[in-house]
């Protein structure tokens, strides 16, 4: 049983906790819930007691009663990785690049005295087999950058779980990773829970996450702990407002009708874009990879269409052709029947009836250039109006912004802002179709759902054509009226969004549509009671 | 926000030689161009400060003349280092993958695989020696160092969305590279070339020691240096007094160049 | 690992084509005819010619540039002008100088900054730390042929413990020849072990921001057990890069120190052969600096990927 009290916390004078209390019993999991900035992933470190420098604590953290405050940090150590080990985020870099991950798994067990070199070497082979990583496909002398996220995961996982700790704490394990990699890595934690009655202390913004996985929950926001019980009566009551509009807003449904005319604004016919394949041997040119193949598909004006895949798919590589940044090696893509071409032969009439929401606020931005500045760059097409400021200011106050917001630079602006001022610098020009491409993945969910919201009234309004890029399968749902279904560089399956999502009809779509975490239909009916 | 004493102190340090380099366009104790030989190798004193060489020459007046030269050498040799290895670090960053890129990186190799000495080398010996050659040798070194630097730090910024924002609204990589690249690498350029300065300050230094750089009677740190070799057992002070000045001028701009890093760059000065 | 050493290689031998037709290009086309400038204004006609057949510079550029190329390939580099003998023979002679002194230099000062860089890294922001910044600040803007000569008056003039120049030779013993080279490695080396220290310990604590710094903590590592077994050996990616750039600042430093110690190197040599404008010296001896730096470049090349597993796979 570990058990925090009162757990408090300041950075460098800010304070980051306040009065956190929450128990983890053994070989339960515990879900904790927040939006980015809640304090969430630093209750964690606080259990590790790895919070960066100018940290100040308060209150208690018991392990099986043990104060672990009052240890020293050579007593610390000998827990971490034995009693209370951890797994983070980003498995792309929580490896070390330059060690096989054989020895990065075997260096837990005689860092901590646990077995000799040649025993820990043994152990780690039966961890990596353990989460799946059989010795065949993956020997213990590969290194990190041959394997792909969700299998660095796994080996974060079998390092972690080596010396069986009490207690495992997974900081959004499976944020990075596509969601049928989600899936199975959930399910391994699970597994591992019911067999080595381990504690997993579950960090997620993920509600559906944690409704799968939990027993108990606790939500927290703004550094406190709203509200926390057992997992089903928790969704049931919802005691707390916050918990409830958390909860509204991750199953968001904007208000919206799909508004498709029978123009077609978008025609991509039998799309192929195939990129060198980096050389392998010296004098022998590979065959080039097909990231597109043969993707066919209409758009019409009024419509939003959905383009859903894991990552790799090529959804990417084809919206890059359709903005006619990059030429097609085969078949054509036209936008109002005038054909796509890339690079500069594309004439500017054609570029300013297409434009783009990206979904990184930050780096969508040349960050040295004011607002207005930053809004008018499409104008680059058209030639700059005289009043150009009006149009800026009128494309801000359409996505509910200020518009003096325009004099000021992009950096003193949330996350949230900046996507509205993107959708600004997209609707500048009055273009017909806007591809968005993941534009609210890297979103909070309330912020998300203003942004849908947003979306769907723009749409309404001002009649425009959306193409959604995403890998989030309720976001599309709730967002697009037809949705393509992209594996591999091929449209598996396409129909609309009601259709495909309630009779999948590819193996692949009901492969994603399984593992894309639900909370159970029934826990939410109460709550619309 | 805090200055850093780094910065401070740089700047202060630089400034320094700057004023001694403006002011000795208009005055300096003594005529340097004058040979005072009965004066010779004197102590400092009222009339000479920090006393004479061996040729009777005021070794204040000699310090901020040779300053010019040093100042003039680097200035120079950082620009034709800039204004070549920046457009070719661009561009390169702007083809990358293609042959143009390939070019233009092979051909950084092969300009690295010459170090400034060799380069002043090989020109001294087809040319004869001059001034000109520091500059040249040391701005040809400095070419692939811009070049390098610029296209690592340009390519990162290619990568990120506004880049694409930029070229769905028709801007070609030009000026892309002008309005969107330039000035989010301009602060790394800056702190590169307070470095390249000090490095250049340093290889002018050696060079004119050597006889490749700045030819007598012109006064140069390096050959007030060479001169004093001579003298080293009878009067080090015409060996420390140049030192003195080199290390004194090279440590400012680092220091300057460091402050200035620290301080333009948005991740540290979060922290502060 | 194989393929990659066979690419570099060949990029190797791609860069030494590549130098060693920029410095024929510059020595024997650009000033015209090279035998009247190697003769000087005042020479005789009969002179020229004779000198002109010596050098063999009747034939096309193009057998010139190959019959130069194969020859030193041969190790044959031509017949100095000045001294009248195969400059082969010149150039092993002094490189029993300048190499060792390059060597020793390079190791002093991987000696000295590995350490240090390391524990102004552990120690950031404790007094020991600010210390070493504020010397190897001092330290690189501290030029090298001037701290030689500051060497010189104090442990050669004033404590009398080495010789103020000259080079006592090998036959004499390897004590005696190391110890003609101690001061100049001295103060080559410290200098760049300055510089080498602060890469260290920047890029060691660049190291240490890393996630995977943060999962080795997570397993119960200390922090000095991470600092040892995680970031040392990514640190030494960049180190490597430097120390592969330090080496041609190394080399010009040789040849300035050369002087300030009256060392028969290849430094000696080279000035000599300026001045007396014997291009065959000069062109030999430049042709030899970069090679030597192109073999490190590639060695450092060679080392990343013993070090980094990912660019021994990729490319």
């Amino acid at each position: 049983m570990i058990s925090l009290q009162n757990l408090t916390l300041a950075i460098h004078g800010t304070p980051i906790l306040a009065d956190v209390s929450f128990e983890i019993p053994q070989g339960q999991i515990s879900g904790l819930v927040g939006e980015s900035g809640s304090g969430k992933s630093m209750t964690a470190l606080a259990l590790m007691q790895l919070l960066p420098q100018g940290s100040v604590v308060g209150g208690r953290i018991t392990v099986e009663g043990a104060d672990i405050f009052t240890l020293s940090e050579s007593e610390m150590c000998a827990l971490r990785g034995n009693e209370i080990s951890m797994i983070f985020q980003e498995p792309m870099t929580a490896l070390n690049p330059v060690q096989t991950i054989g020895a990065q798994v075997a260096e837990t067990l005689f860092i901590h005295g646990k077995a000799s070199k040649s025993e820990a070497a043994k152990i780690a082979r039966q961890m990596l087999d353990r989460v799946g990583l059989p010795a065949d496909r993956f020997p213990s002398s590969r290194y990190p950058h041959e394997l792909s996220g969700g299998q660095r995961q796994r080996v974060c996982i079998a390092m972690a779980i080596a010396l069986r700790p009490k207690l495992l704490i997974a900081d959004e394990p499976t944020t990075a990773l596509d969601v049928t990699t989600q899936a199975q890595i959930l399910d391994l934690l699970q597994e591992l829970v019911a067999e080595e009655n381990m504690s997993l202390l579950l960090i997620t913004h993920d509600l559906a996450v944690v409704a799968g996985m939990a027993d108990h929950v606790a939500v927290m926001r703004r550094g406190e702990l709203v509200e926390q019980g057992p997992t089903e009566q928790l969704f049931k009551t919802m005691t707390h407002p916050y918990t409830k509009q958390l909860f509204e807003a991750s199953s968001h449904q904007p208000d919206r009708v799909g508004d498709a005319q029978g123009i077609p604004i978008l025609e991509v016919k039998n799309a192929i874009r195939e990129y060198a394949a980096p050389r392998t041997k010296l004098f022998h040119r590979p065959a080039p990879f097909r990231a597109v193949n043969n993707v066919s598909f209409t758009l019409m004006r009024g419509e939003s269409l959905g383009l859903v895949g894991e990552s790799g798919c090529g959804k990417s590589t084809l919206t890059r052709a359709i903005l006619g940044l990059d030429p097609l090696q085969g078949g054509e893509i036209r936008l109002s029947g005038e054909p796509v071409l890339a690079g500069e032969h594309m004439p500017t009439s054609l570029r300013k009836k297409v434009q783009i929401v990206f979904q990184d606020p930050y780096g969508s931005f040349n960050p040295r250039h004011k607002v207005q500045r930053l809004v008018m760059e499409p104008f680059h097409l058209t030639q700059a109006p005289e009043n150009s400021r009006d149009h800026v200011a009128e494309a801000l106050e359409t996505v509910g912004m200020e518009a003096d917001a325009m004099d000021r630079y992009i950096f003193e602006f949330s996350g949230g802002q900046r996507q509205r001022i993107a959708i600004a610098r997209a609707l500048v020009l009055h273009p017909d179709l806007i591809v968005l491409d993941e534009a609210v993945s890297a979103l909070d969910v309330s912020i998300r759902a203003q942004i849908l919201d947003l979306l769907a009234d723009l749409q309404t309004r001002l009649g425009l054509s959306y193409l959604f890029i995403s890998h989030d399968l309720t976001v599309v749902r709730a967002i697009t009226d037809r949705v393509l279904v992209m594996k591999a560089g091929e449209i598996v399956e396409q129909g609309s969004t009601e259709q495909v999502f309630t009779a999948p009809k590819h193996p692949y779509t009901q492969q994603l549509l399984d593992a894309a975490p639900v909370i159970p239909a029934d826990w939410q009916e109460t709550k619309h009671a | 926000m805090r200055l850093p004493v780094q910065l401070i102190t740089g700047t202060i340090l630089t400034g320094f030689f700057v004023v001694t380099v403006a002011l000795s366009f208009f005055w300096t104790p003594h005529d340097v161009t004058i040979l005072t030989i009965a004066d010779k190798l004197q102590t400092p004193s009222g009339k000479y400060w920090l006393g004479t060489d061996h040729f009777g020459r005021d070794m204040f007046s000699m310090l901020m003349v040779g300053a010019r030269t040093s100042i003039a050498v680097a200035i120079v040799a950082v620009g034709i280092g800039m204004g070549v290895g920046v457009p070719l670090g661009l561009m390169a960053a702007a083809n990358r993958g293609s042959l143009l890129d390939e070019v233009i990186m092979r051909g950084n190799d092969l300009v690295f695989a010459f170090p400034s000495l060799v380069i002043a080398i090989l020109i001294t010996a087809v040319f004869g020696p001059s001034a000109l050659n520091a500059i040249l040798a040391i701005g040809i070194f400095n070419i692939p160092v811009f070049a390098r630097v610029t296209r690592g730090a340009a390519l990162s910024i290619w990568t990120l969305d506004y880049i694409l924002a930029a070229r769905t609204c028709g801007k070609r990589a030009l000026r892309i590279s002008v309005e969107h690249i330039l000035p989010n690498i301009a602060n790394l350029l800056i702190v590169q070339g307070t470095i390249q300065f000090s490095l250049g300050i340093l290889a002018e230094a050696g060079l004119s020691y050597v006889g490749l750089g700045a030819q007598p009677p012109t006064p140069s740190w390096g050959r007030m240096l060479a001169d004093a070799q001579t003298y080293i057992y009878s009067d080090a002070r015409l060996a420390f007094l140049p030192g003195i000045a080199i290390v004194l001028m090279v440590l400012g701009l680092n220091l300057m160049g460091d402050g200035l890093r620290d301080f333009l760059d948005p991740r540290i000065r979060r922290e502060r | 690992m194989i393929r990659f050493t066979a690419t570099r290689l060949l990029s190797l031998s791609l860069s030494l084509l590549m130098a060693s037709a920029v410095v024929f290009a510059v020595v024997e086309v650009i000033p015209g005819d090279p035998a009247s400038y190697m003769l000087g204004l005042n020479a005789a006609p009969e002179a020229i010619i004779a000198l002109r057949n010596e050098l063999g510079l009747n034939g096309s550029l193009w057998t010139r540039y190959a019959g130069w190329v194969t020859g030193m390939m041969t190790g044959d580099f031509g017949t100095s002008y000045t001294y009248r003998v195969p400059v082969s023979d010149l150039i092993a002679q002094r490189l029993w100088v300048s190499l060792p002194l390059a060597l020793f230099a390079l190791l002093l000062s991987m000696l000295i900054a590995f350490p240090v860089g390391l524990i102004a890294a552990a120690r950031r922001g404790k007094p020991s730390d600010y210390a070493i910044m504020g010397i190897t600040q001092l330290g690189i803007a501290v030029p090298n042929f001037w701290f030689a000569m500051l060497l010189v008056l104090v442990f050669a003039i004033n404590l009398q413990w080495f010789n103020a120049g000259g080079f006592a030779g090998w036959e004499n013993g390897l004590l005696t020849g190391l110890k003609s080279l101690t001061l100049p490695a001295i103060a080559l080396a410290l200098p760049q072990a300055s510089i080498l220290a602060r890469v260290m310990r920047s890029s060691l604590l660049e190291t240490l921001t890393q996630d995977y710094i943060r999962t080795a903590r997570a397993k119960g590592l200390s922090r000095a057990q991470t600092l040892r077994r995680h970031a040392l050996r990514n640190a030494m990616i960049p180190v490597l890069t430097i120390i592969g750039l330090q080496f041609s600042f190394l080399i010009a430093g040789g040849i300035i120190i050369e002087n300030v110690f009256y060392l028969p190197g290849l430094g000696r040599l080279i000035f000599q052969a300026i001045t007396q404008r014997d291009l065959v010296v000069v062109e030999s001896v430049v042709m030899l600096l970069v090679f030597a730096v192109i073999i490190v470049t590639f060695l450092v090349d060679i080392a990343y990927a013993a070090v980094d597993p990912r660019l021994r796979s990729g490319r």
